[in-house]
């Protein structure tokens, strides 16, 4: 009998949906007798509750502190939580929170540790966790011989969310001591999407660094022009202000929402570039490395050289 | 004044690859290393802040790796930074971000820096451990994915923009000193001049042991160990073959038949 532990994320007092990813992926190394708790830290931990109560969990804790995001305390609330329940597991999304607190939590702890899984299994009752490696051109197997606790970060967009209706203990904890070192002073949101709308977009031709110059940009926005596609692109292409930040399809960027046919040429397919569009029905790649890991999830693959392709497709439309 | 941004050399692979004897790494023959993107970001940042402060701060950075590595550190260096430090030990050669943090620790201890800077992450593995862990052991003021910072070299505070899902980002203040996490995106990082590339070369390095650092092999285990590494099953995509016209001409049908959506 074990206890697993899911750290929950709100922002801005709104429950992140990747927990119930966490929560499903906690869910599925369960052996009979195990019990599956959630934290969560907020002004009003009470409010989200109800988010947090589906199938599986047996328990929400809930710490009364502040909305803020404050790395220092969710560390506090975790080694308060290890110390006094042991748990078996302790995982997290791998979104951008997590990635503040995670590590720090678990040096403090020597636990195991194994961030962006996207696999977990039990292998003659060891856990064993996938991810991937070499820019996703390689999965790795990792176990955690000697750790009494690990913790995870789990992918998004991997597991499907935990849902269903349970009926949890609600457990008060008091917010522990920190030396909490930061303080939240405001919000920046995206700048304005100038009219273009990726997520609206049904159609998306999307360029990524093997556009190599920006003087070879332009032409892929006639290209999209004339196809009727919406131009996207991969982050390297906005960092460089080759094409405005609307365009950036992926994890800090855009979410390809509506879209059905998603082109995309010279994207390797880094994880947070698929995090906007590996839902879209029909993905072609158009890349060079027979290896690059946008193919494992296109329907149509062209290994070759995106110019070249680009300057065929013209005068088909 | 001190910043200190620790590096790290990655590997790509190569169009084919082979698994090593033992099924738990790529063959290393099949390796082409680089210093990680996200790595000239920051050493970027540690340049702009020395610069602004009329080179009143000094630049050092540190890695961790064999002598393989020395190139990634040679680039950060020819990029301005003052000096370099380069651990290694065979007890390293399994190391993940926590082991790689444990000796970051015990640098950071020895050169008391004012600010301590990563990668977000590395863009052959993307642990985004490293950094945090770093903090976690040294017991600083930390913060991952650091897309804005407004920091003057021996601010008892330094304010930061986080980036988070969908571009938003959060204004933050942070206690220094600090481990940051730089992220993509923060600045233009500069190429190296030829002239900097020449003085890198010079530049000093101290390339120390586990045992100058008084760290034990048993000091630096990996929090995970890996079982197996192994090419993921392909083959999802159907390719489309042929002369780059026949190509293009089949993707022109793929786009006609869905664009009628
Ligand atoms: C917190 C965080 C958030 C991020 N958010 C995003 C995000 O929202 N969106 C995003 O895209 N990235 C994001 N990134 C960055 C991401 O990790 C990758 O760095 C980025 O997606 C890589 O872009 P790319 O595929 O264009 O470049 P690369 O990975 O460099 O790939 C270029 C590809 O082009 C191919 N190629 C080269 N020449 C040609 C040619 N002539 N024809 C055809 N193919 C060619 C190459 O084989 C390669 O596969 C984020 C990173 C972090 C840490
Ligand atoms: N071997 C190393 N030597 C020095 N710094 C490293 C090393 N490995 C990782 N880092 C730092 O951690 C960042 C990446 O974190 P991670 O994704 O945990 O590997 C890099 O950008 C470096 O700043």
């Amino acid at each position: 009998m074990a206890e697993l532990l899911v750290i929950a994320a709100q922002r801005q007092g709104e429950l992140r949906p990747s927990t119930l990813e966490a929560i499903a992926a906690a869910n599925g190394i369960r052996q009979p007798g195990d019990t599956l708790a959630v934290a969560i830290v907020a002004a009003d931990p009470q409010s989200l509750v109800g988010a947090l109560s589906v199938d599986g969990v047996d328990e929400v804790i809930a710490v009364k502190a502040t909305d803020d995001f404050q790395p220092d305390l969710t560390e506090a609330v975790i080694l308060a939580l290890a110390a006094a329940r042991k748990p078996a597991v302790i995982a997290a999304a791998h979104g951008v929170d997590a990635w503040s607190f995670v590590p720090a939590a678990a040096v403090k702890l020597g636990c195991g540790l194994a961030t962006d899984v996207q696999a977990l299994r039990r292998e003659d009752g060891e856990l064993v966790a996938t991810r991937a490696g070499y820019a996703e051109k390689v999965l790795v197997d990792l176990d955690f011989p000697g750790k009494s606790t690990v913790l995870l970060t789990i992918r998004t967009n991997v597991f499907e969310p935990a849902a269903g209706t349970g009926a949890p203990r609600v457990t008060e904890m008091a917010a522990p001591a920190a030396d909490v070192a930061t303080t939240h002073q405001g919000w920046k949101p995206p700048a304005d999407a100038g009219g273009i709308d990726i997520p609206g977009s049904e159609f998306i031709l999307s360029i990524g660094r093997g556009v190599g110059d920006e003087s070879n940009v332009e032409q892929f926005l006639e290209l999209a022009e004339e196809m009727g596609a919406t131009l996207g692109c991969s982050r390297p292409i906005a960092d460089n202000g080759w094409l405005p930040k609307a365009r950036q399809v992926g994890q800090s960027g855009q979410l390809a929402a509506s879209c059905r046919l998603y082109v995309a040429m010279g994207v390797s397919g880094s994880v947070q570039h698929q995090w906007g569009m590996k839902h879209v029905e029909t993905i072609v790649a158009v890349n060079t490395d027979p290896e690059a890991s946008i193919f494992s999830i296109a329907r149509y693959g062209i290994v070759g050289d995106m110019f070249e392709i680009a300057e065929e497709l013209k005068g088909h439309f | 004044m001190k910043i200190l941004v620790a590096v790290k050399q990655v590997a790509f692979l190569d169009d084919e690859f082979e698994m090593r004897d033992d099924g738990r790494d790529v063959d290393a023959d099949f390796f082409e290393k680089d210093l990680n993107e996200f790595d000239h970001f920051s050493v970027e940042e540690a340049m702009l802040i020395k610069e602004a402060a009329g080179d009143a701060a000094e630049v050092v950075i540190a890695i961790i790796g064999d002598e393989d590595a020395d190139d990634a550190l040679r680039t950060a260096l020819a990029k301005g930074a003052d000096r370099g430090i380069r651990v290694w030990d065979e007890a390293l050669a399994d190391a993940d971000g926590v082991a790689v943090a444990r000796v970051l620790a015990k640098v950071v201890e020895r050169e008391k820096p004012d600010m301590v800077f990563t990668g977000a992450q590395s863009a052959d593995f993307g642990s985004a451990v490293t950094g945090m862990a770093l903090a976690g052991l040294l017991g600083w003021p930390h913060t991952a994915v650091v897309c804005n910072l407004d920091y003057a070299p021996g601010a008892g505070t330094a304010t930061i923009r986080r980036e988070l899902e969908g571009g938003l980002e959060e204004i933050m203040t942070i206690r220094c000193p600090a481990v940051l996490s730089i992220q993509l995106g923060i600045n233009q990082p500069r190429y190296a001049s030829l002239r900097g590339i020449k003085q890198a070369k010079q530049k000093p390095v101290d390339e120390l042991s586990l045992d100058d650092l008084g760290l034990s092999a048993a000091e630096v285990v990996p929090a995970a160990r890996v079982r197996r590494m192994y090419a993921p099953e392909r083959g999802k995509a159907e390719l489309i073959t042929g002369s780059a016209a026949e190509q293009a001409a089949r993707l022109a049908e793929i786009i006609k038949e869905l664009r009628g959506m």
